[in-house]
């Protein structure tokens, strides 16, 4: 068993074209620094060089926004599916809304 | 990695479709509004229009609701659809990508519609590629003009 993640079309560079791959961990954290192993330069699409969530990318564990669980810190197991977006978002004015 | 060569170089539109994103952008104003026309996966018809809540709720911002987007994305997949465009409106500036707007753009296949709702009585309604932080405009075909 491991954890399925479903990659969007703009990060599959990372992954070989590759809708889904696989990983582990024990939080997303965990499991993002396992597929960074794999496909190089994905954490960094995902993670800031804070360590929290890339503001404008959204992360589902199964049918949360880990925003609303523990951010990155989120626990998952096996069996999970973890769903990567770039959110959509934008405007008028060039400088976004802190 | 989309290949900037193979897109086509003219949005295709139902009329129907584009009164529906007008209106919408005029309904929101002064608030920016947003949303998906969907359309079967390389098919580049964009077909079922899809409103989407700002999140931001602001008349210089947007940004899909994280919950609606998965849900809406979800059912995307489910029927071999894809987001053929991807729309928002700009309320007091022109109808072209900000720098915001291009450095959030992720969804290299769409056409990025841009509505401007500051003229009262005129549509701004135009279109864009944004790939890898390149902006390439292209033409609106309007189908089904009288």
């Amino acid at each position: 068993m491991a954890i399925e993640v479903r990659i969007p079309t703009i990060l599959r560079s990372y992954t070989g074209g590759e809708k889904a791959v696989e990983g582990k961990g024990e939080t997303i954290n965990d499991l993002f620094a396992d597929l960074d192993g794999r496909h190089n330069g994905l954490r960094g699409r995902l993670v800031g060089d804070d360590g929290a969530l890339n503001r404008f990318v959204n992360v589902y564990l199964n049918d949360e926004d880990v925003r609303f669980l523990g951010g990155i810190e989120t626990p998952v197991s096996d069996g999970d599916v973890v769903t990567i977006l770039p959110a959509v978002a934008g405007g008028g004015l060039d400088a976004a809304p802190v | 990695m989309v290949d900037r060569r193979t897109l086509s170089a003219v949005l295709e539109i139902g009329r129907d479709v584009y009164d529906a994103i007008v209106a919408h952008a005029r309904r929101d104003h002064p608030d920016e509004a947003c949303g998906v026309v969907a359309g079967q996966a390389g098919s580049d018809r964009a077909t079922r229009f899809i409103p989407m809540a700002n999140a931001e709720r602001s008349p210089t911002f947007y940004r899909f609701d994280s919950m609606e987007q998965f849900q809406v994305w979800k059912e995307m997949d489910a029927r071999d659809e894809e987001p053929v465009v991807i729309y928002h409106s700009h309320t007091a500036t022109e109808a072209y990508p900000s720098r915001t707007d291009i450095s959030l753009a992720s969804e290299p296949g769409a056409h990025y519609v841009l509505v401007s709702t500051r003229e009262e009585d005129t549509v701004e309604f135009r279109s864009f590629r944004i790939v890898d932080g390149v902006v390439t405009e292209e033409d609106v075909a309007v189908s089904g003009l009288e």
